[in-house]
């Protein structure tokens, strides 16, 4: 790991990993009560990634992420309150009801959507990136992924016109070792299904420990510095593992057992957990968590109690104005 | 006033909101240095340069991607789709992403692009390069479908899609290239959702869209000289949003209508046409709806083949025979 990392820097990976963590067991135990319609994908286990990533970028800079995007969007700053709402199908959801959990975005965050058809937002992403280019705006686009996504077409399409017009994009890919149900290398003939296609591409392709938040920040930090040089596109490949299921209630019985214990044994937030108590005053730790705790609780109590949207919202928003 | 053709108005339509509007990019397939594949973007590239005018590889998944993410970002991007088929290829950009992100996330994002896209038969390009996808996208919420018949809407509409702040789908159509008209030469715009009368008549109201308007504007020439019918037609322009206002009234005083389309008979747009017309005008009346369409094949090769495909002024002049 790398040697600079401050007490304050692993306090706030706590605070955003606990909080992350949290929301996503109230997520699950919400979807068991019936309170959350459709599906979930919960991000457990694969917290680290998204606060590693976020710990390297810019105010400004732009996220797209997934269908199992709670830890990125919550990660970029947005309110655990209106995301809880968004999921609950309330009126003060970030969407206004009308996203749900697979959709959640707040561009006041810069998480530019979240995504659910697979590797559509790849290319959006590298719109994004064009955008900043063209404008001349120093943003990067970061696009968030799973190694499922390595294999349909929209991601080839994606990193090579990243590639050939030298954009500020940021291809992260959280190999969670799943394509949904169905182990990757079973269906990706490479080792490393997002990095070793970058070869392909002429651009940088690395692979690191997608447990390891100071190895993903850094990671990502030396991509967006290709990036904002005008350099080009990096993938970065983040090795990490879902602790749950793809979705709902999947309770992912294909998965070899001690597969999963050799995971749970390198849970990262319990990794930062322990960094911060060799480096902090006794206690720091606790409080931290009890603090995203106290939080979350306040935060789910205001989404339980919002309303529904209002009937007349409906037809809202399909277009600028309505037709 | 400069007399102009439909592939000419093409480029000229997008040079003139390069001209007025920074945020406008313009990207696609072959569009810049080789000025299109038809010849439609000559002069683009030489005039606004590589920052402004975008070849991409073959990948119209990215191409629509990247106008949709600098949409999101503050540009104004214009996609080519080489030929309307290829939409295909991106669909889920086109129904899944473009046309409901405003929607998907309450408001909070804007997608102000244009996708244009040649398309139609009758010049023996098959099945795969043929089509005519009004019908497709205007049943999806979220997106605008505009299909221009003539050079001057080839430009007004353009300038109305590049100012709007939702996504709008413009389908030029191969066979109108040639198609000549005076265009202004000061800025305008053909508003999105507005009707177009391109004949006046009193027995019967035709509807059509893109290349079937001349055919239909033929077919009434030749039922008033040789039939004594005088048939109305209307432009429809877009199909979203529909301009039912003209077309009631017009229903109102003809007391009957003819949608000439060229597509399938399923789903075709006439068939919301009809709906709407049945519905909201059932009482102006006097025959039942009849609608001309493609027959329901893929477009075939063979020339004899492709021309008894899709309506022309026969089978329109026919058609209005056997209703009247």
């Amino acid at each position: 790991m790398n040697a600079a990392v401050s007490t304050d820097e692993l306090t706030d990976w706590l605070r955003m990993m606990t909080l992350i963590r949290g929301f996503e067991e109230r997520v699950k135990n919400l979807f068991s009560q019936g309170l959350v319609r459709g599906t979930t994908h919960l991000a457990t286990g694969q917290e680290a990634v998204a606060v590693g990533a976020s710990a390297a970028l810019q105010p400004d800079d732009w996220v797209l992420g997934t269908y199992r995007g709670h830890h990125h969007a919550l990660a970029r700053g947005m309110s655990p309150a209106s995301a809880f709402a968004e999921i609950l199908g309330r009126s003060t959801g970030v969407c206004r009801g009308k996203g749900g959990s697979m959709h959640l975005t707040d561009v006041s965050h810069g998480v530019m959507g979240s995504y659910a058809i697979v590797g559509a937002h790849l290319p959006i992403a590298v719109g994004c990136a064009w955008s900043s280019k063209i404008q001349d705006l120093g943003r990067v686009a970061v696009c968030f992924f799973g190694d499922g996504t390595t294999t349909i077409g929209a991601f080839h399409e994606a990193v090579n016109l990243a590639a050939v017009w030298k954009l500020p994009a940021i291809f992260v890919c959280e190999n969670n070792r799943y394509s949904e149900y169905t182990p990757i290398d079973q269906v990706s003939p490479v080792a490393h299904a997002a990095a070793d296609r970058a070869a392909g591409y002429g651009i940088p392709g690395v692979v690191i420990d997608g447990n390891d938040v100071a190895a993903i920040r850094d990671a990502v930090d030396v991509a967006a510095d290709r990036a904002r040089r005008g350099a080009g596109p990096t993938i970065v490949e983040a090795e990490t593992y879902r602790h749950g299921g793809h979705s709902r209630a999947d309770p992912a019985t294909y998965r070899p057992e001690q597969e999963v214990e050799h995971w749970l044994q390198r849970d990262p937030v319990a990794a930062v957990r322990r960094q911060l108590e060799a480096t902090a005053e006794p206690g720091r730790a606790e409080q931290v968590e009890t603090e995203a705790s106290d939080q979350l609780d306040r935060a789910l109590e205001e989404a339980l109690a919002a309303p529904e949207p209002d009937l007349s919202t409906l037809t809202d928003d399909v277009y600028a104005r309505a037709l | 006033m400069t007399v102009m053709n439909y592939r000419k108005a093409i480029a000229e339509g997008i040079g003139r909101a390069l001209r007025s509007d920074q945020r406008v990019v313009f990207l696609g397939e072959d569009v810049g240095a080789a000025g299109g594949a038809f010849k439609s973007t000559v002069g683009l590239y030489e005039e606004f340069g590589p920052d402004r005018v975008w070849d991409t590889p073959i990948s119209e998944q990215a191409i629509v991607g990247a106008a949709m993410g600098a949409a999101m970002t503050g540009l104004r991007p214009i996609a080519e789709i080489m030929f309307t088929d290829f939409l295909g290829v991106c669909w889920d950009m086109v129904a899944n992403q473009v046309a409901k992100a405003r929607y998907m996330s309450g408001g909070q994002l804007e997608v102000p692009l244009v996708i244009r896209a040649h398309g139609g038969a009758g010049l023996g390009f098959g099945a795969q390069h043929s089509q005519t996808w009004e019908n497709l996208l205007m049943s999806i919420p979220g997106i605008k479908v505009a299909a221009p018949s003539t050079p001057r809407d080839v430009i007004g509409l353009l300038a109305a899609a590049v100012a709007d702040p939702d996504p709008v789908i413009l389908l030029e159509h191969k066979a109108l290239f040639d198609a000549k008209e005076d265009v202004p030469d000061e800025p305008f715009l053909e508003p999105l959702g507005s009707a177009s009368i391109r004949r006046t008549g009193d027995d019967l109201t035709l509807v059509a869209l893109s290349a079937m308007v001349p055919v239909a504007v033929q077919a009434a020439a030749t039922l008033e000289a040789e039939h004594g019918i005088s048939a109305e037609v209307i432009d429809l322009r877009s199909v979203t949003p529909t301009d039912t206002a003209t077309l009631l009234q017009s229903v109102e005083r003809t007391s009957r209508l003819m949608t000439v389309e060229e597509n399938p008979r399923p789903c075709g747009w006439g068939a919301e046409i009809a709906s709407i017309v049945a519905e909201e005008g059932f009482t102006f009346l006097d025959a039942p709806i009849q609608r001309v369409t493609s027959a329901n094949v893929p477009v075939p090769f063979a020339a004899n083949l492709e021309h008894a495909t899709i309506p022309n002024a026969d089978t329109v002049v026919k058609a209005v025979l056997s209703y009247s």
